[in-house]
């Protein structure tokens, strides 16, 4: 709660910074109104007890649209988290992740499902088959050249059909990050994380796992809240650029498919692309020392205008370089449905910030 | 190959033998600490083995109970068993030191001594028709640089290890976490204890390889070997080529940590993914290591009790040849999310792959064995029905783990740890005991208690299903490896994960009271208790064999 007093504080002190250079806040102001009227959005520094609970992601979507500050969202129960006794991999949210989900639940799943239960099918009859009592006398066959060029080769055969899939899923790992990614910067410290937007001009700033009754307070998970985000906007390609500041620990997202190390002396790259609106939790996944398990990471996926709000809010410029490179208009072929309209206006407006937010209004339909 | 003929030692030789040799029998001291009687070495590694799966076992017991419950219960209280001023970090650091001892122990001082010091030691020379190992003094120094390296790192425990006593570093040690990261002697100790424990399975392997191939019967070709002396030569090989490159990793280790040298340090132009890339070379043919031999074990008694000679023999010998040289070229499949290339990460992924077309001619081989045949279903035949079944489902995931694009998710979750426990807890651990209860009689002379060895397979199997299945769905959900505490979503199955441990608790302390009884008051076993499908040499001989045998060296038909 007090850290949240504080972010909200130092929203609004950023803000009026902020305003001053980019004559921003009169222009968003207007934007807004009509949208707050229509939405039961309280004021900022109500809205950590109140609007979350009552406006699930959806809703939540619609509601704030262009409010101008930030405001750390609840998190859906049953996404970018475990469920209580679940058993399945977390919803996928990435075009990775559904790939790579597809991947899993399609060819995978089945193929090693049928060849178990193929295996005990043929142990069992064996053994009912051929028990003492049923057939007293051992045949001395112990050689068929066929039989074994077909348990040979058929093996063989499944795995070049999953090994098409696999290689097509790595290859959509990898491919390069478009021109318009977010690029973020992401290290691992004994025991927390450091987030920095080198191009929105946020310098780095730690996040660190929640106590348990922190998170009970803000309604979150525990071991699993932090309490400062790393926070994206939705649909936009993101980079992350990963190193590690003392030894090895690992970037984690289950619900975008993502994990990488941080290695000391290394910047890893990976890329995502969340499509929804949410709090997407993970935790360090190599083990780096006593409080291994106490470093979690918490990416909270934001409409643009909102997460334009929290760039803002952090002291940052979020059209930042990007708004430079001319006609990068294309969006992301990955980035589809309400990315789309959100990127565009934001990659064509030079100054950015005021024209923004009324071009986010789209999202808040999707 | 089976079908071995032996025309030479009847048991008048081998009685003889034993006669001639009684007087010469060493006193305690002299027979049990400077042995060099390949059995009496091979009954030492087994003891040797029970007591560090019990020490390995106990501490995954104190880790399931920790972990039935979300929060950090015991594990402060435990730490201040072994430094009364621990608090909670020193808690949290004896999870890590919990984690690495837990791994290490199962390894290299249960699976490897059980396996090839224990089985290797006691029937290589038996199923060869062979007096001895080649070189009984070295086998002896084998398993006395074991017994220290286990002491020593038991030892590391007790020592400063950064925030505790005793080295958290994972049983993979990997930097900088293991150098600059843990300060204090107890990461010192736990290398030396590997370089030690690698000393002794190198001298070992050497031991075996020359043995296997200067010393069998004359007539047994290498193509009339019983599976499990296949299985071993090619342990031994992996061994042999595996883990001078461990020994060199972690050298490298201790000089980075105590001479100021920097492979491991990107600071100092090294990189610390080299340190991983080397361990996983050893890393990776250390599974098929422990895997193994079980395979051979499974082999000769699937054969035995279905009265059937093994089928596709050359296939099966060639297949453990095969995993063992392609389990050379898969290592950095344990490292996929360290941030390598797509190239080298596609590869990785097509040639894990392969390793299932081997790993499938074995498990369709055994059940070709069976088939047709007059099947038995005593307690080694049961372990190695389930050995089949559990091995099979560990290897599924293993092949969906191959695929790097998956396995970015599941990398280090507990679907990770459910994979490699299904091989080796599930795998390893119940081709030993269907080994353990095959040549029970032969070794000691005596039956065990058939209807507590089932008993045993049974609440066995439940337990480790119940605790290991459930860790799928853990890893599936995201739950991380190596933690004390987790969020409480994940508690359900951490609970029945837990239950599970007690479940195959219980089986073990059955196998424990059969092997008592059994000792104690069994019934005496004949030369051959298993009748006409054991056809290996051990069964030729008494049982237990005489001190010394083949004295006259039987000849392969």
């Amino acid at each position: 709660m007090k850290s949240l007093k504080t972010l909200v504080i130092a929203a609004a002190l950023s803000l009026g910074a902020v305003g001053v250079g980019h004559a921003q806040a009169p222009a968003a102001a207007p934007v807004e109104a009509p949208v707050a009227a229509t939405a039961a959005n309280p004021a900022p520094t109500a809205v950590d007890t109140a609007a979350p609970t009552t406006a699930p992601v959806a809703t939540e979507v619609a509601a704030p649209a262009g409010d101008a500050t930030y405001v750390p969202m609840k998190p859906t129960p049953g996404v970018g988290q475990p469920i209580d006794a679940g058993i399945d991999f977390q919803p996928q949210v990435s075009p990775v992740g559904e790939q790579a989900y597809w991947f899993n639940h399609v060819i995978l799943l089945p193929v090693i499902t049928i060849i178990t239960l193929i295996v005990l099918g043929l142990m069992l009859w064996a053994m009912f088959r051929y028990r003492a009592k049923a057939n007293p006398v051992p045949s001395k066959t112990t050689h068929n050249t066929f039989i074994e060029i077909i348990w040979t080769a058929i093996p063989v055969l499944i795995l070049a059909v999953i090994a098409v899939p696999s290689i097509r899923l790595l290859a959509q790992q990898y491919e390069p990050p478009s021109k318009e990614a977010l690029t973020i910067k992401v290290t691992g410290y004994q025991w927390y994380w450091g987030y920095a937007y080198p191009d929105q001009g946020i310098g780095e700033y730690v996040s660190k796992m929640l106590t348990e009754d922190q998170a009970k307070a803000s309604g979150e998970p525990h071991q699993l809240a932090v309490d400062n985000r790393m926070v994206v906007p939705v649909g936009r390609q993101v980079k992350l650029i990963i190193t590690g500041a003392d030894v090895i620990h690992s970037f984690a997202v289950p619900a975008f498919w993502t994990k990488m190390d941080a290695v000391p002396g290394r910047a890893n790259e990976t890329t995502f692309t969340a499509n929804k609106v949410g709090v997407y939790y993970g935790q360090c996944s190599e083990l780096c020392g006593v409080d291994h398990g106490f470093m979690p990471i918490a990416v909270e996926v934001l409409p643009v205008d909102k997460w334009e709000a929290w760039v803002r809010s952090k002291g940052g410029n979020p059209a930042g370089p990007v708004a430079a490179v001319p006609a990068a208009a294309a969006p992301s072929p990955v980035a589809a449905g309400a990315a789309a309209p959100a990127a565009t206006p934001a990659a064509t407006t030079t100054e950015a910030a005021p024209a923004a937010a009324p071009a986010a209004a789209p999202v808040a339909t999707n | 190959m089976t079908d071995i003929a032996a025309t030479a030692p009847a048991h008048g030789h081998a009685d003889h033998a034993h006669d001639d040799h009684d007087h010469d029998t060493p006193g305690f001291f002299v027979r049990w600490f400077m042995s060099t009687n390949h059995k009496d070495i091979g009954t030492l590694y087994l003891i040797f083995a029970i007591i560090a799966g019990i020490v390995g076992g106990v501490i995954s017991g104190l880790m399931r109970w920790e972990l039935a419950e979300p929060g950090i219960q015991y594990l402060t209280g435990w730490a201040q068993f072994f430094d009364p001023a621990a608090g909670e970090v020193q808690g949290k650091h004896f999870w890590n030191v919990m984690i690495t001892a837990h791994g290490l122990i199962m390894v290299f001082f249960m699976v490897m001594p059980a396996m090839i010091g224990g089985f290797g030691n006691w029937f290589v020379p038996l199923m060869i028709g062979a007096p001895d190992m080649a070189f009984p003094r070295m086998n002896n120094v084998s398993f006395w640089l074991t017994a220290v390296a286990f002491i020593m790192l038991v030892g590391s425990m007790f020592v400063p290890g950064g925030s505790g006593l005793g080295a958290g570093t994972g049983w993979t040690v990997y930097a900088p976490l293991s150098t600059s990261g843990s300060v204090g002697p107890a990461v010192d100790m736990a290398i030396f204890s590997l370089h030690l424990a690698g000393a002794a399975s190198i001298l070992g392997a050497i031991n075996f390889i020359t043995t296997i191939f200067n010393m069998r019967a004359p007539g047994m070709t290498i193509h009339k070997m019983p599976l499990f002396v296949w299985s071993v030569l090619v342990t031994a090989f992996l061994l042999l080529l595996a883990l001078p490159v461990l020994a060199a990793a972690i050298t490298m280790l201790l000089t980075d940590r105590n001479f100021g040298t920097t492979f491991y340090d990107a600071a100092g132009g090294g990189d610390p993914v080299l340190y991983q890339h080397l361990f996983w070379f050893f890393g990776h043919p250390e599974v098929y290591i422990m895997i193994l031999p079980g395979f051979g074990i499974v082999s000769q008694i699937i054969s035995t009790f279905s009265k059937k000679p093994v089928f596709g023999y050359l296939g099966m010998a060639y297949a453990m040849v095969a995993i063992g040289v392609v389990g050379f070229i898969v290592w950095a499949h344990h490292m996929f999310t360290v941030g390598m290339s797509v190239n080298l990460k596609m590869y990785f992924t097509a040639a894990t792959m392969v390793i299932a077309v081997p790993t499938g001619i074995k498990i369709f081989s055994w059940i070709a064995t069976m088939w047709g045949g007059s099947m038995t279903f005593k307690t080694p035949m049961m372990w190695s029905l389930g050995f089949i079944f559990m091995f099979t489902v560990g290897g599924v995931t293993g092949v969906v783990l191959a695929n790097g694009g998956v396995d970015t998710n599941l990398h280090d979750t507990y679907y990770v740890v459910a994979h490699f426990h299904y091989v080796l807890s599930l795998g390893a651990v119940f081709s030993l005991f269907a080994g353990f209860y095959y040549w029970f009689p032969k070794m000691s002379g005596r039956m065990y208690n058939e209807f507590l060895g089932q008993l045993h397979f049974w609440i066995f199997f439940i337990g480790v299903n119940v605790l290991f299945f459930p860790q799928h769905f853990l890893g599936q959900q995201g739950m991380p490896r190596r933690y004390p505490d987790y969020p409480e979503a994940y508690a359900f199955w951490h609970l029945i994960s837990s239950y599970g441990y007690v479940i195959m608790a219980v089986g073990v302390l059955i196998f424990f009271v059969n092997i008592l009884y059994s000792l104690v008051a069994g019934k005496r076993a004949a030369d051959n208790p298993w009748g006409e499908g054991a056809t290996t040499l051990e069964w030729t001989l008494s049982s237990p064999p005489p001190f010394h045998q083949f004295n006259e060296l039987p000849r392969i038909a």
